[in-house]
């Protein structure tokens, strides 16, 4: 099968510093990775370097578009590329202020993709959020309240909502769970889980926390110092990790 | 019965009618000549002159006297008759480094080639009121300088740390067209230039607070002072039928030279920068607060976060004309009526639905337990 | 923009020296800046051209990016209008007008079907415009973007990308909060099918009088050294939702003083014990009115004496 995103090359350097050193690795369809290293390690540059949020000095990103063509996402006009993020993929922020419209109420936060591609029906858009709303088990009479008044852990599933309503089969999330209490932590990887699945996304999640990493995904990807360290199926690489460095990553996280 | 208001026409010439009378004031008490203010009020005939963007001492002076002493007044004033002037070219850049001193100080060095010149400062004078000016009467002479030290002896501090490659060079000069805000719109991310432009014609009480607040933490920039000078320097003009530059006369300027620590990156190893401030005149405040706001306006292009306003270059240079700003807050006193008509009726209709609503019977309590129970 | 020719400017101070300024103040070179503006913002309806704005004898915010308008486009077999709420007497109104009857030397009219310009400041006057005629709008905030979206450099991205989502989030929740639409002036409008575009702030009963005008809509903003057009016969859209179609305001009364219905109204307050009334907000169509109506009363009196007699 002809995977969904192929990533090769892909470095950035901040004055001397690489961030990230020749990223290379191939994501299908419906498939989770989780991208995990210490902070400082390009985890989170990797994320911003695919979405085109930061330009890359060398590499490339190539993406199968609904029509099944394969485009390396450098020769998409910047029409293309604003209609495929807000269609075709997701992005899932570590700081839900800056994946939300905070002065906008959860409803117009959910439509505003909706409105973006062109509905113009109220009706349909509000109804269309409501479903949302409840599918991140938010309370239905909230839809007109704005993401100021959520907590943390509502305005992570307010969020996800907000990328979902277009049926995307690409979402990026960095970091989702952090900063949030154990208990809200596992209801939302719970729902992640299961939406996921539902829905056959295909998701890179960036995290520190290999437990995430466990819980969500099928292949990680271990990142020092702007270089993947190693790679493989989630399973292998936490009970059975190769390198020296994963290794202390993995024992540091039995041993907490 | 109602009648539509008129006689706009004849309230406005009265309106102005009283205006030159409360202007004149008293008129036991002798008229102002524009001579007097010119020189007894020089350094507000230099404000207006720098954010007014015209050097003309009499013309400023005149405006002043027009405007009852209100700056952005004058200003505009001075503003309104420089747009109908022809504009024949720019002028060579002006040469600092040769200006004639009155004044110059530096910060970052306890002696320096050319010495530290105090010259007319407010600096170290008690703020004690002088009765004794209330009378008319003349100072005693001030104690007469040293024939000037030729330039070349009193070096502008930046060329000096420039030399040891400790300070960033000035960019080198291009040719390029120089940017002018006044004959083209702005478009954003506008060049250093046009930000200088932008900020020698900005409020000066706007810059003061902007620059304070990168002092106190919005964005900070660790600046010392590496010079001020205050004095007069030659104006060359480049007239395309001669094609050789001739000299149109002397301006007064104050520059400032703020030096701001800087730790490199990638490449450029640590250095210091430079915020620049320029104006006509004796204004040290407004030239110190156009430096740190210059330099706070180069995060950018120095690879650092643009996260205060000071950094911000839509929100300084979009914020600080006081004519812009003063327009645009005054012009609420011109009648809204219409607008507010609509918002009148928009709010008296919420208000019936809202009134509606409260009077309706509640709705099914499965639909709504807690806020009824909150009932 | 290129900065006018100096030698233009230059043969201005000769032509100018008498009467101390240009015609309509501006000297020829900046006219010729403003004119290329206008044309380009004719040719794509509904952009915001970029111009340089000069600095004007009267304060930003009241009326320097209609009144460099009207001094571009004016010529002396012009006749002027300027109204300011819908009043040709308002202060500011008559203030504009002086100015171009100092600097210009042009005729002036209060009558909407007389003059070739008119200037404006919130309101579309009632009768019909034709074509020829030409409407100047004065415009404090070009960019109806402006409050969702206060970078400039973001702001023009979403209009070249055609991005107006969030115009509608607006809109939406407008509705969520309120049932309706609650934008009662400077209504967003999409013009002939690409721009969103804001009408300046007239109310937005306003707005069905710029869709397929006869007459060109030019507007101005000094300030924000914007030009945007309406051409003439042009379709001009009031953005909405299909299931929440723009709508305009409704007086439940007609003008007290001529009775005409559906024409926007001023309310008056007549005393301090909730006296009020409503009267046409156009002065010239309220006279126009009126004035029908007494002719038509003297000609009625005329026959009665006639029979009389």
């Amino acid at each position: 099968m002809e995977p969904l995103l192929s990533v090769a090359g892909l470095t950035k350097r901040y004055g001397g510093r690489l961030a990230c050193d020749g990223i290379g690795f191939t994501l299908d369809p419906g498939e989770v990775l989780a991208v995990v290293g210490e902070s400082g390690s390009g985890k989170s540059t990797l994320l911003s370097l695919i979405a085109g949020e930061v330009a890359a000095d060398a590499g490339s990103v190539a993406y199968r578009m609904r029509d099944g063509a394969t485009r390396d996402l450098d020769t998409l006009s910047l029409v293309e590329r604003r209609a495929l993020m807000r269609t075709d993929w997701g992005f899932v922020r570590q700081d839900a202020t800056q994946g939300l419209r905070m002065a906008v109420s959860a409803g117009g936060n959910v439509g505003e993709r909706l409105m973006g591609v062109g509905d113009r029906h109220y009706g349909r858009i509000r109804a269309t959020a409501l479903d949302w709303l409840a599918r991140v088990e938010i309370a239905a009479d909230r839809i007109d309240d704005p993401p100021t008044r959520f907590s943390g852990g509502m305005r992570q599933r307010l969020q996800i909502a907000r990328n979902l309503v277009t049926a995307p089969r690409l979402v990026l999330m960095d970091e989702p769970t952090s900063g949030l209490d154990v208990s809200v932590q596992a209801r939302l990887l719970d729902m992640i889980r299961g939406l996921v699945a539902e829905l056959g996304l295909a998701v890179i999640i960036v995290t520190h926390d290999l437990a995430v990493a466990r819980l969500l995904s099928h292949r990680v990807l271990v990142m020092r110092a702007g270089r993947v360290i190693e790679t493989g199926l989630t399973d292998q690489v936490l009970d059975d990790p190769q390198a020296a460095y994963t290794q202390l990553l993995v024992s540091s996280v039995l041993a907490a | 019965m109602y009648v539509a208001v008129k006689g706009g026409e004849a309230a406005i010439d009265n309106a102005h009618r009283l205006l030159a009378e409360v202007r004149r004031g008293d008129p036991a008490v002798p008229e102002l000549t524009v001579a007097q203010i010119r020189e007894q009020m020089r350094l507000l005939v230099d404000r207006v002159m720098t954010e007014g963007s015209l050097y003309d001492p009499d013309l400023a002076a005149l405006a002043l006297k027009q405007a009852r002493g209100d700056v952005v007044e004058a200003v505009f004033l001075v503003r309104a008759y420089r747009t109908t002037l022809p504009r024949f070219g720019a002028t060579e850049p002006v040469d600092t480094g040769a200006m004639t001193l009155a004044r110059r100080i530096s910060a970052t060095f306890k002696d320096l080639p050319g010495g530290q010149v105090l010259g007319p400062t407010f600096d170290y004078t008690h703020r004690l009121v002088d009765f004794g000016l209330a009378d008319a009467g003349s100072p005693d002479p001030a104690a007469e300088a040293e024939p000037e030290a030729d330039a070349a002896a009193c070096p502008r501090v930046t060329d000096l740390l420039g030399q040891a490659g400790l300070l960033e060079p000035s960019p080198p000069d291009e040719g390029a067209p120089v940017g002018d805000l006044t004959r083209e719109p702005v478009d954003y991310p506008a060049d250093r230039a046009v930000r200088l432009q932008g900020l020698a014609r900005g409020d000066e009480g706007f810059l003061l607070a902007l620059g304070y607040s990168t002092q106190r933490g919005y964005g900070r920039t660790h600046p010392f002072v590496g010079e001020i000078r205050v004095g007069a320097v030659e104006l060359a003009f480049t007239p395309e039928e001669l094609g050789f530059p001739v000299s149109l006369g002397t301006v007064a300027l104050t520059e400032c030279q703020m030096i701001n620590q800087f730790h490199g990156h990638g490449a450029v190893p640590p250095q210091f920068t430079r915020g620049y401030g320029l104006v006509f005149g004796q204004g040290e405040r407004k030239a110190m607060a156009m430096a740190l706001v210059d330099r706070s306006l180069r995060a950018a292009e120095l690879g650092e976060p643009v996260a205060v306003p000071a950094q911000d270059q839509e929100f300084v240079l979009a914020h600080c004309d006081s004519l812009q700003a003063t327009g645009f807050v005054e012009h609420m006193k011109l009648p809204h009526y219409v607008d507010f008509q609509a918002e009148l009726e928009l709010v008296r209709r919420l208000r019936a639905e809202h009134a509606a609503r409260a009077a309706a019977p509640a709705p099914a309590s499965d639909e709504s337990p807690l806020r009824e129970a909150a009932e | 923009m290129n900065p006018p020719n100096p030698a233009v400017a230059r043969a201005t101070v000769t032509v100018s020296a008498g009467a101390g300024y240009n015609f309509a103040y501006l000297d020829e070179g900046t006219k010729r800046m403003i004119r290329r503006a206008i044309l380009k913002a004719i040719a794509i309806p509904g952009y915001q051209v970029p111009f340089a704005a000069r600095e004007m004898p009267m304060p930003y915010g009241w009326g320097t990016g209609g009144v460099q308008v009207t001094a571009a486009i004016l010529g002396a077999a012009d006749v002027l209008k300027v109204i300011d709420q819908g009043a040709d007497d308002t202060t500011n109104a008559v203030s504009i007008r002086r100015f171009f009857t100092a600097t210009a030397g042009i005729a002036t009219t209060t009558r909407t079907a007389e003059a070739t310009v008119i200037q404006t400041r919130h309101r579309i006057p009632e009768a019909p415009l034709a074509e020829g005629q030409v409407l100047v709008y004065q415009v404090p905030i070009p960019e109806p973007l402006r409050f969702l979206e206060p970078r400039e450099t973001e702001t023009r991205q979403l209009h070249a990308l055609a991005e107006y989502g969030l115009m509608h989030v607006k809109l939406y929740e407008d509705i969520a909060r309120h049932g309706h639409i609650a934008t009662t002036y400077a209504y967003p409008v999409e013009v002939a099918g690409r721009y969103v575009m804001d009408p300046s702030p007239t109310p937005k009963f306003d707005n069905p009088k710029m869709d397929d005008c006869p007459a060109l809509q030019l507007f101005g903003a000094g300030r924000e050294k914007r030009i945007y057009a309406i051409p003439p016969y042009t379709r001009v859209r009031s953005l909405d939702f299909e299931d929440h179609p723009f709508r305009v305001q409704r007086f439940d009364r007609p003008c007290a003083l001529c009775g005409a219905e559906d024409v926007y109204l001023d309310e008056v307050v007549l005393d301090d014990a909730g006296g009020r009334m409503f009267v046409c907000s156009d002065t010239d169509h309220c006279e126009t009115r009126l004035g029908e109506t007494r002719l038509a009363e003297t000609r009625l009196a005329d026959g009665h004496t006639g029979e009389a007699a």
